[in-house]
């Protein structure tokens, strides 16, 4: 992979304002091309009263390009606080004042919240570790969990433990890890207003090394952390650019003692539009819906992520906040006729 | 939501460790919804919390361990 500055490939027929719409039914409803930053950004900039059209358009590209299935995931912290950097949105750096104190969760525990996953029809089960990455003591962890839980239970293991270097890159694709989660969290631009400690550019490095040992590559970030919107269609640009087999989407859950702790949450006609816009940019990747959810967009925001180009969720808690309960998502995947993505399957 | 461990009041916010009694735990109470105690309610020390994806444990080192 290379980095791009600039956005994704020029395409010819840039609309006008105002037909934003009908350009992406033809071109990614049609054609399944994702659109272009510029287009990424007239599509955040849609005033509220087309946010139904556009939702609307964004579950047409999710099914004609994904299909109905929901993939239903699991979530659960390793090694929680105590983390080295300085990610602003973050309660489990140990340089802030927050009151997450660190922890670590031994190998039985991940067994059983494993075992506790793959019951609601969950095929996905992440293994997450505050750190910058992982030491020999997390690798040995980790190998321990991954071998424990694939002995038991029936489920993906999917890992997220920071920045690796070529060796760990390849242990854990050994271990049997499918997927690896490691976010560029924003656009480059706006990089350095989330995190000092590290680069952007460091991150996508690990990404790099991720896909060339054969793993899946899972990356997305938070949105709401102060970004403009042009950094917003930025992300979306540069995600593409990626081509990512799962992109999680967060919106930012301001965490007491964070430096971005007192900022306002964002909109849910604004989380809605970003839902949607990402999807068009990216028509055929796994979308997830994953933290701030809740406070962001209520209960009602979950049918409406569904239907706006979602297909993919984190069922029940998150690392060190509380989710909805994982059978108010599995009763609605039924009630909207979603099924759950099978075990065998790749979207 | 767990209950203090026996023998104990509620003296101090799960969420802010703040003393019960003060005003302005508005926001720890919409916050508590969605967020595990951080603080023991009987002594105001940050406990050890331990999310899964179905619950939580958070543990005093003075009064113990509750959990969801």
């Amino acid at each position: 992979m290379s980095i791009s500055t600039t956005s994704t490939s020029d395409r010819a027929g840039t609309p006008a304002a105002g037909d934003i719409l009908a350009t992406a039914r033809e071109q990614v409803l049609e054609r399944g091309e994702g659109l272009t930053q510029e287009q990424v950004l007239e599509v955040l900039q849609l005033p509220d009263e087309s946010l139904d059209d556009l939702l609307a358009l964004a579950h047409d590209v999710r099914m004609r390009w994904c299909g109905p299935e929901v993939e239903v995931e699991g979530i659960i912290s390793l090694k929680t606080g105590g983390c080295p950097e300085d990610c602003h949105f973050c309660s489990q750096s140990g340089l802030f004042a927050s009151p997450v104190r660190a922890a670590w969760l031994d190998v039985p525990m991940l067994v059983e919240a494993a075992k506790q996953t793959a019951k609601t029809g969950a095929t996905e089960f992440c293994i997450v570790a505050a750190v910058r990455g992982p030491d020999e003591r997390l690798m040995a962890q980790v190998a321990a969990g991954v071998a424990a839980i694939k002995d038991a239970v029936d489920i993906n293991v999917a890992c997220s433990l920071g920045m690796l270097d070529p060796d760990q890159v390849t242990r854990l694709a050994e271990m049997g890890v499918h997927r690896y989660n490691h976010n560029l969290e924003t656009a480059r631009s706006y990089f350095p207003n989330v995190v000092t400690t590290h680069t952007w550019e460091e991150r996508w490095e690990t990404l790099r090394l991720v896909r060339e040992a054969g793993m899946e590559v899972c990356c997305g970030g938070i949105v709401g952390m102060g970004e403009t919107l042009e950094q917003r269609a930025e992300f979306a640009a540069q995600l593409a650019e990626l081509t990512p087999d799962e992109v999680p989407l967060n919106f930012l859950n301001p965490r007491p003692g964070t430096p971005f702790g007192e900022l306002e949450q964002m909109s849910g006609p604004d989380a809605l539009r970003t839902v949607a816009a990402y999807r068009l940019a990216m028509p055929r990747t796994v979308l997830r819906f994953a933290g701030g959810r809740e406070i962001t967009l209520g209960d009602l925001g979950a049918r409406q992520g569904l239907l706006g180009g979602i297909n993919a969720v984190i069922v029940g808690n998150y690392l060190t906040t509380l989710g909805r309960p994982a059978e108010s998502d599995i009763d609605l995947l039924g009630e909207l006729q979603m099924p759950i993505k099978a075990l065998n399957e790749t979207l | 939501m767990a209950e203090p461990a026996a023998g104990g009041a509620a003296e101090f916010c799960d969420q802010c460790g703040g003393p019960s009694v003060d005003v302005g735990h508005e926001r720890c109470a919409s916050r508590r919804t969605l967020e595990p105690p951080r603080f023991c309610p009987q002594c105001a020390r940050r406990m050890v919390v331990q999310v899964d994806p179905f619950g939580w444990t958070a543990r005093c080192s003075r009064h113990g361990e509750t959990h969801s």
